[in-house]
Parts: C-alpha cells; sequence; structure tokens
C-alpha cells in the first residue's frame, strides 16, 4: 500500500467508524429513554417511536433513494452523454415533495390509528386482506434483497478502483459496520447515520465540482474545450441517439413511480409533527436537487479534464476523476460520498426487509393465536426484540454472502428490482389512501398482474412508443386496479370510518 | 400548541394539500418540459448564457431554483400546521382506538 492509498484508507475508516460509533451511541441512548418512557419494541426499533425532526426526515429520505447509481452511474453516463444526463436527473428534484405531499400527513395518522409500522401494516388495515398482506412481504423481501446486493457490489467495486485492494476488503468494512449498526440500533440509528450521510454526500457534490472546475481553468474554459472534444454535449438528443420518449419515462420510473417505493414511503409514518414535514419538504427538494445537478454536470464536464483513452467504462469516470486529481485526504472525504449512499439505502432496506419478516409475517400469522393482551407483555415484547435483531443481522448476513458469491436468480431478480416494488405497490399504496372504492381485488391484481406485465416486457424488450417498460406497466397496473376494485366488494364501513370519515 | 381540527377538516385538508402538490409537480413537468426540449428543439444554433446552452440554463438551473421558492411558498402558505394524534371531535379517543 502506498502512503496515497493509506492516506485515503485512514479518511475512510476513520469516517466508517464514526458512523459505526454514532448508530450504536444513538440506540444505547434510544433504550434508555425507551425504557423510561414504557414504549413498546416494534414501534421503536422499527419506526424510531415516530420522532423524526424536518432535517432528518429530509435527510432519511434522500439518502434513502440516493444509491451508488448517483454518484458512480449517472455521472459516468453524462460523461459521454453530456447534458441531457443532467437535465434527466433533474426529474428528481420535485421526487420528494411529492411523496411528502401526497403521502405524508395520511401515513402519519393512518399509522398513528392503527399502530402501523411498515407500508404492509397499513395495506392489512386498508384492505384486510391475507393476500395482499403476504404478496407485498414476500415481493418487498425479495426486491430488497437483491437491491441490496446490487448496492454492495456497487460500493465493493467502487473501493476495488480507487483503493486497488482486494473487493472482499471494501466489502468486510462497510458491509460488517452497515449491518451492525442496522441491526443492533435499529431505525433510530439507521435515519441518525442517513442524516450524517447526506451530509457527507453534500460535501462529496462539492469537492467533485469543485475540483474538476479548478483544474479545467474555470466555468468558461471549460465549455470551450467541451465544444471541441464533445460536440454533441450540449444536445439533449445527443445527435439523435437519446429519443426523447426514453427520457421522458423517468418520469414514472424516479418520479411519480417513487410513490411506491415501501422504503420512502414508510418514511411517511416515523416522523414527529407536520412543523417537521413541512419543513423536510423544503430541505429535501434544495438539497436532493443540489446532489443531482452537481454530481451529473460533473460527469458532463470531466471530459474536458479527462482522455478518452484513460476510461475503459463509464463506471470508472468518477474514481478516474478522483485518483488523478484530489489529494489522498479530499479523495478520502470525496470516496465517503458514494460509500453514505450505498450505507444508507442499505441501512434502510435492511430495516424494512426484517420489519416484513418479523411484522408483517410472524406475529401476523405464525403467533396469531395470541391475543394482543399477550402480544403487549413485557415477555412476549423482550422475546420479538431479540427476534428483531436476529433476523435483521440473518438477513444482513445473507446479503453479505450473496454479494461474494452472486446467485444468477438474484442478480437477475435485481434487474426488475425498482420498477417491479413501483408495479406491486404504488396502486394499493396510492389508491388504498384517496379512493374508497379501492379493495382488496384490485390491490391483488394490480400488484401481480403489474409485476408480472413489468417482467415480460422487460425479459423480451417490448417497447410501447419507444418508452422504457415501466410506463406501460404502470399505466397496467392502474388499469387493473380500477377493473378490480370495481369487480370487488365495496370495504366495510369500519374501514371506510378509519380512513376517510 | 398546534390546532386540533376534526376528522373531517383534517381530511379535507388533506385532499387540498396533495392537490396542490400534484398541480405544482405538474407545473414544473410543463418548465421543464417546454424550457428543455422546446427551446432545444426550435433553434438550429443554441443561444447561450455564461457558456451553458439556453435550454439547458432555463430547464435545470432556473427550474430547480424556481422550483426550490415555489416550494417554500407553496408549503407555508397552503400547508397547515394540525394535531396528527388528536381531533377535535366530541369524544373521540384516537389513542384508544389503536
Amino acid at each position: 500500500m502506498n502512503s496515497y492509498t493509506l492516506t485515503l484508507m485512514t479518511v475512510l475508516v476513520l469516517y466508517l467508524l464514526a458512523n459505526l460509533g454514532i448508530g450504536l451511541y444513538i440506540s444505547k441512548k434510544q433504550a434508555k429513554l425507551d425504557a423510561e418512557a414504557g414504549t413498546g419494541f416494534i414501534n421503536n426499533y422499527f419506526i424510531g417511536g415516530r420522532s423524526m425532526g424536518g432535517l432528518v426526515l429530509a435527510m432519511t429520505l434522500i439518502a434513502t433513494f440516493t444509491s451508488a447509481s448517483s454518484f458512480i452511474g449517472g455521472p459516468g453516463v453524462a460523461y459521454s452523454k453530456g447534458l441531457v444526463w443532467v437535465y434527466l436527473s433533474i426529474i428528481q428534484v420535485p421526487t420528494a415533495f411529492i411523496i411528502l405531499g401526497i403521502l405524508g400527513k395520511k401515513f402519519a395518522i393512518i399509522s398513528r390509528k392503527t399502530n402501523a409500522v411498515t407500508v404492509t401494516d397499513y395495506l392489512k388495515a386498508r384492505y384486510k386482506s391475507p393476500a395482499v398482506v403476504i404478496i407485498s412481504s414476500l415481493a418487498l423481501v425479495l426486491f430488497f434483497i437483491a437491491q441490496m446486493m446490487s448496492q454492495f457490489i456497487g460500493g465493493a467495486v467502487l473501493f476495488q478502483s480507487i483503493t486497488g485492494l482486494p473487493y472482499i476488503y471494501g466489502l468486510l468494512l462497510f458491509g460488517v459496520i452497515v449491518i451492525l449498526y442496522t441491526t443492533i440500533g435499529g431505525f433510530k440509528a439507521v435515519v441518525t447515520t442517513d442524516t450524517i450521510q447526506g451530509l457527507v454526500m453534500v460535501l462529496g457534490g462539492f469537492l467533485i465540482l469543485f475540483t474538476i472546475i479548478s483544474v479545467g481553468g474555470g466555468f468558461q474554459a471549460i465549455v470551450e474545450k467541451l465544444n471541441v472534444v464533445n460536440p454533441t454535449w450540449s444536445d439533449p438528443t445527443v445527435g439523435g441517439t437519446t429519443p426523447k420518449a426514453y427520457v421522458m419515462s423517468f418520469w414514472v420510473l424516479v418520479g411519480i413511480g417513487v410513490l411506491g417505493l415501501p422504503q420512502t414511503a414508510v418514511r411517511g409514518m416515523g416522523f414527529k409533527d407536520t412543523k417537521s414535514l413541512h419543513s423536510a419538504m423544503i430541505y429535501g427538494t434544495i438539497v436532493v436537487g443540489f446532489l443531482m445537478l452537481v454530481m451529473h454536470i460533473s460527469g458532463a464536464f470531466a471530459p474536458a479534464i479527462l482522455d478518452p483513452s484513460e476510461i475503459t467504462s463509464s463506471d470508472y469516470v468518477v474514481p478516474t476523476l478522483v485518483l488523478k486529481y484530489m489529494n489522498p485526504v479530499v479523495a478520502g472525504l470525496f470516496i465517503a460520498a458514494p460509500l453514505s449512499a450505498v450505507m444508507s439505502t442499505v441501512s434502510s432496506l435492511l430495516i424494512l426487509a426484517s420489519a416484513a419478516i418479523v411484522k408483517d409475517i410472524y406475529l401476523n400469522y405464525i403467533v396469531k393465536e395470541k391475543n394482543d393482551s399477550e402480544k403487549a407483555n413485557p415477555e412476549f415484547d423482550k422475546k420479538i426484540g431479540r427476534m428483531s435483531m436476529i433476523t435483521t443481522l440473518i438477513v444482513g448476513i445473507i446479503v453479505f454472502v450473496f454479494t461474494i458469491y452472486p446467485p444468477d436468480l438474484i442478480v437477475w431478480i435485481n434487474l426488475f428490482a425498482m420498477g417491479g416494488l413501483e408495479c406491486a405497490f404504488l396502486c394499493p399504496i396510492l389508491f388504498g389512501l384517496y379512493w374508497k372504492r379501492a379493495n382488496a381485488t384490485g390491490a391483488i391484481l394490480s400488484s401481480v398482474i403489474g409485476v408480472v406485465c413489468f417482467l415480460l416486457m422487460t425479459t423480451y424488450k417490448v417497447t410501447v412508443f419507444g418508452m422504457s417498460p415501466i410506463v406501460p406497466s404502470i399505466v397496467v397496473s392502474i388499469v387493473v386496479f380500477i377493473v378490480g376494485s370495481y369487480m370487488g366488494k365495496n370495504p366495510d364501513e369500519e374501514t371506510l370510518k378509519l380512513f376517510y370519515s | 400548541m398546534v390546532p386540533k381540527l376534526t376528522e373531517k377538516e383534517r381530511n379535507l385538508q388533506m385532499k387540498k394539500e396533495a392537490l396542490i402538490s400534484l398541480g405544482l409537480y405538474v407545473a414544473f413537468f410543463l418548465w421543464w418540459y417546454f424550457t428543455g426540449y422546446g427551446l432545444a428543439g426550435d433553434t438550429k444554433g443554441y443561444t447561450y448564457i455564461m457558456g451553458l446552452p439556453l435550454w439547458f440554463f432555463l430547464s435545470c438551473v432556473v427550474g430547480y431554483i424556481l422550483f426550490c421558492v415555489a416550494v417554500i411558498v407553496v408549503v407555508k402558505v397552503f400547508f397547515k400546521d394540525f394535531s396528527l394524534d388528536e381531533t377535535a371531535d366530541e369524544g373521540s379517543g384516537e389513542e384508544e382506538r389503536g
């Protein structure tokens, strides 16, 4: 290990240890508070006792849906395609706003009334159907495991390309840390570390754009150079190679569709009061827009200071920039940003996968003969506590092993993970909140047919008017939901009263 | 103290807020589309501002700033604070119902 790598590694290891320390500290502090307040384990471990303030809510929302691709993959594509990829990333500017604006207060109220801590809890209360609960829990666990694996792989590959150390070392380092603090600290540790990680991402954005502009000799010089080396950089169709319909599809995939991702929707159940929600809408918009704009502009500007011969794959654009132009301390701080993106996404998915297994499946269907008072006794609460932590740990270990030996099936599932989740959850979540007629028949048919339609269209590369498969699949799931709901029974009085009175 | 609304008022307010959010979302989409594809498609040679093509400057840089301002205004003006735990309904016992 040369001194450059050594310095860089020291910065990174310190940062990762700080994450672990903070995660564990918070969980210890929280455990004490919970013991005093006497609130149940489930409520604390899986939703942090609904105590998030505005900044934490905004940051955890952003950190969860900003993954490794916003730091590595996206800027890499912007490097070759130019400004159109910045234009595309800007589609995500209003995403945090719309999620909180449409789901926030509704979810907050419903989850307080029904004691819900997961999206599945909400679906159970709304549709009263075991099939809905089981289908959604299974879809969630399966897709989440695939997504976590791909995040880990992304982080480990980045680590390897920056430090030159074997893949497994990087994975051991950040993988073990994120699994540990999530297992021990639960939701509270997840959102607290998310907040720090989100701030580190913002810092990373500053660092890389600043580096590029100063190396490139200022804004004007970079733009002039780009006109020479990449003449189509300012053309939104990239000389006709990037169709409009394809770009527009992202308004569904990373726009409206995100309302259907359980990992972002569940944030609506965890905040403290309306004031927190309102400020999160503002912070969230400002921060997510900044990150997207800065990271992708950096990618689009990079051709001015990199030689094409240095870039073997678009995923190496950012690592090459870092190694070539950043001093090791700055490089360490910058690399902390994409690793933060990985860890914050994984931690949120991990705690939800564990919630799906313990809360949605085990508590609902395996110990269902116990009545509520038995479930409330401290002995049982303790048992559930141990079980939840062990479940989180086991899911974490499974993902970890999958990252080292990726099974073909999981690699395949990952191709559909984000779109699949959206097809499965968007209609049941959204219509359930705002449409009285929505019922279990619609929800089940819509989830199953939507996901199958998306799988088939993606596998057989069927396109409709040049749009990516997510758009027609979501349309199908909406139509099926409406038709299904008219075929099924009206929701009962109790449900209507709970949700709409 | 946050004000308590009745169940009905809360639902009405939330519906209003959801519609306003959707409206602002659509407005941003239209701005994005027409300043972006709209301007870039019209001209043969682009107009440039600070070295960036006008379509990009308006859709991405100005669009982002405008949207942030719009969110602040909309949230301050139309979004209301109210209690999530309790309602002003007669004899409402939200806590017990869970």
